[in-house]
């Protein structure tokens, strides 16, 4: 894609009267006059003014404000601390804790909607009756708002009442009833992994899917006629041919992962003894409970560079990918 | 993506910086020093917004009624309700308070040291009538008191009971005096679960929330433990009764005579497992009473006894459970709001709907009304209300609570000691006293 810059063909004068220039934009533009210049300025103000208002201006007044002592919701004159919140939020163990929590959540829960996602691209992607059907039922999961996906399995997985205990009981796959969100704080962590896989699996399986149906069906014939079965044809065509799909799904995953918020508020609400608290639940506390809003905005930008930084090595994996591909 | 990203130019890059640049420089304003934009009395008439909880005190329908008796009291006045679980309130009220969303808030009892130093809700004094300064009971004042000025008014006077289900009882053979201390419930737990009539006899909201404390603030008060040193500069909670008391909560748990699912329960957990049938004895605020004996929600209805917090080698304080009605310093309509919180806090709207939550005023105990709607309950809360222990009363409250929360259940769960888990939450709350 990248390429595309470079290989782009020199700007072609519209045609007087004539239909729309295949060129890319900037090919007519740039040859327009000056009032249709400033029309496009005028036509691209308002937007420009909400991304101004709603991205920006509070992402810079969250880096100011982490640099003060913010400690309650108005507007004020606040003592300015420089980078203490940052020092003081790095060596609180909490936050180390949280961060444990969150990369454990991060890698499990994409590398399980991964694994997941695959299966079942490939089995939508397979010629079988009412296709359409199952690509229907697959994405229902992922319209669920996340607020509700989380009560959902919250009351699943209720220790006292919750379905999930009732079948496992039921087909004696356990004894007795027993807790998957109170007791365990690991067990809760995966329990939160399970919802989110669950909700997400399908959003992976589809782009995936997408990816799939662009591989040549020559390209399996011809494997078929060399004598490879299905297993070497998925490990030596589908997965290198997938790869780009695959890795944009991993951006994209993952840096969702990382910032989980509302199905743990839902879920488990941090317990228990704290034990699904993520890097965003700890800021969210932070923040708006504890009323250090300094503290949650340094926390904020924290998580930014973070995600910032795994953006850059995704997306820099992605082109070299993307430049070895055939 | 690549394709943005890699099409960036050096040019359009520094384009870009110059922009984020301009917003963060916009940004800076303000937190210099900008004046703040408060509120303001306004006419007494027109629309005002009121913030309330889901969940135990007052039903959503009773406030409902509430709010229009109210309006067809003060035609000129529309008063726009909205609900929100417990655990989302006090962030809800944080949030909407710069930009004025709501004109009355319910605040728990744990909230005016917070709200009041940082000015979210108004100071009251100069409006709270000296009459009802005597007129309601000393338990419901403190609720919106802090260093000595009104921060609202009491609406919500409760503490935490402790129920029983009769026929379980009869059935072991517990003699129902024996629940009046803590021994006694726990030789009444031993039999019942003996004599198989209950796989747990005990259940308790000890999920990582503010109910987990309310349930060890009653047990540290039992057990003769404080929060905090009377100077209010020192924690204490990590010694004597509070110590006892968390063992005394594990202890249970090691004995199964506590449902091991209290862990992740709240008050609404406790009152389902209970109204269900699956456990003999709990804590929980009033409404249990008339929620557990309401057919349409419990299989236990007409089974249930309530009756004052058992007593530890201390004594037998409730937790100070009460909430109060405030006016928030950014609503633009101030005036009406008071009037509205007038209305709904008065001694005639309370004694109304006792059934859901008891009255704040003295005389409402005396009233047929109220006597003839929860006989059983107000005989008991005569004495209760009496005798109840505030959780620590410092603007940063809630920053400890989270702390405690966390660490009473490592130790619940197993993963520290008592003694170990409250030592370390000493020291994370030390430095927050200040």
């Amino acid at each position: 894609m990248t390429t595309a810059e470079t290989s782009r063909p020199p700007p072609v004068r519209p045609a007087r009267g004539g239909g729309r220039p295949a060129a890319p934009w900037r090919a007519w533009v740039r040859p327009a006059g000056r009032g249709q210049t400033r029309l496009a300025l005028t036509l691209l103000l308002p937007a420009a003014a909400v991304v101004f208002g709603v991205v920006l201006y509070p992402a810079g007044r969250a880096l100011v404000i982490s640099f003060y002592d913010v400690d309650s919701p108005f507007p004020g004159a606040y003592p300015f601390v420089g980078l203490r919140n940052y020092t003081e939020v790095l060596s609180d163990p909490r936050l180390w804790m949280a961060a444990r929590h969150t990369v454990y959540f991060t890698i499990v829960s994409t590398a399980l909607e991964l694994v997941l996602g695959i299966g079942l691209a490939l089995l939508l992607a397979a010629p079988i009756r009412l296709r359409w059907l199952f690509r229907a039922v697959v994405i229902l999961p992922w319209a669920l708002p996340t607020i509700v996906n989380g009560a959902m399995w919250r009351w699943i997985l209720n220790a006292q009442y919750g379905a999930a205990n009732a079948v496992l009981t039921q087909l004696h796959l356990q004894q007795d009833y027993r807790s998957w969100l109170g007791t365990s704080p690991f067990l809760a962590l995966n329990m939160v992994i399970v919802a989110d896989a669950w909700k997400n699996t399908s959003l992976v399986a589809f782009f995936l899917l997408a990816g799939l149906q662009t591989i040549p069906n020559e390209l399996y014939e011809a494997a078929r006629v060399d004598g490879a079965g299905p297993v070497r044809a998925f490990f030596r065509i589908t997965l290198p041919l997938l790869r780009p799909a695959i890795a944009l799904v991993l951006v994209l995953r993952t840096i969702e992962a990382f910032k989980v918020f509302d199905i743990i508020y839902v879920m488990t609400g941090g317990g228990p003894a704290s034990g699904t608290q993520t890097v965003t639940f700890f800021t969210y506390l932070q923040a708006f409970s504890a009323q250090r809003f300094s503290v949650g905005a340094a926390l904020a930008y924290l998580t930014v560079v973070t995600i910032l930084l795994l953006a850059l090595l995704y997306l820099r994996l992605l082109r070299q990918s993307e430049l070895r591909a055939p | 993506m690549s394709e943005q990203i890699g099409g960036l130019s050096r040019r359009n890059l520094l384009r870009l910086s110059a922009i984020a640049g301009a917003g963060v420089a916009l940004g800076a304003c303000d937190v210099g020093g900008n004046e703040k934009t408060g509120g303001g009395g306004g006419s007494g008439e027109g629309k005002i917004t009121a913030l309330f909880m889901k969940q135990a005190g007052y039903s959503e329908d009773d406030i409902r009624k509430m709010t229009t008796d109210f309006q067809t009291a003060n035609p000129k006045i529309t008063v726009e309700p909205t609900f929100v679980a417990y655990e989302a309130l006090h962030d809800k009220i944080v949030a909407a308070a710069p930009a004025g969303t709501f004109d009355v808030v319910l605040i728990d009892v744990i909230w005016p040291a917070e709200f009041g130093t940082k000015r979210i809700v108004n100071d009251v004094t100069d409006q709270f009538p000296a009459s009802w300064k005597s007129d309601m009971l000393g338990g419901a004042l403190a609720t919106a008191v802090y260093h000595d000025r009104y921060y609202g008014v009491p609406w919500i006077l409760d503490t935490k009971y402790f129920f029983h289900n009769t026929e379980m009882l009869t059935k072991a053979g517990v003699d129902a005096a024996s629940l009046s201390t803590w021994d006694g419930v726990m030789a009444a737990a031993r039999q019942l679960k003996a004599k198989k009539v209950v796989e747990f006899p005990l259940v308790w909201s000890w999920k990582q929330a503010e109910a987990l404390i309310c349930d060890y603030t009653q047990l540290l008060g039992a057990f003769g433990g404080k929060f905090l040193s009377e100077d209010g500069k020192q924690v204490l909670f990590n010694t004597g009764g509070g110590v006892q008391a968390l063992e005394f909560m594990k202890h249970s748990l090691d004995d199964k005579l506590t449902n091991p699912n209290s862990v992740e329960s709240l008050e609404e957990d406790v009152r389902k497992i209970f109204s269900d049938g699956q456990a003999a004895m709990a804590l929980n605020w009033t409404y249990m009473f008339n929620a557990a004996n309401d057919p349409a929600q419990s299989k236990i209805a007409g089974k249930v006894a309530v009756g004052q917090t058992p007593a530890g080698p201390s004594g037998a304080p409730g937790c100070n459970g009460s909430m109060a009605l405030s006016v928030t310093s950014g609503s633009k309509n101030q005036k009406a709001a008071w009037t509205y919180v007038s209305y709904m806090t008065s001694a005639d709207v309370q004694n109304k709907f006792a059934k859901s939550s008891l009255p704040c005023w003295t005389k409402s105990y005396d009233d047929q009304q109220v006597i003839s709607t929860l006989p059983q309950v107000v005989a008991v809360a005569k004495k209760a209300l009496g005798d109840m222990i505030v959780r620590p009363q410092v603007p940063r409250y809630n920053e400890i609570s989270q702390i405690l929360q966390a660490e009473l259940q490592n130790a619940l769960l197993g993963k520290k000691q008592p003694k170990k888990a409250l030592d370390d939450a000493a020291g994370q709350a030390t430095g927050l006293l200040a």
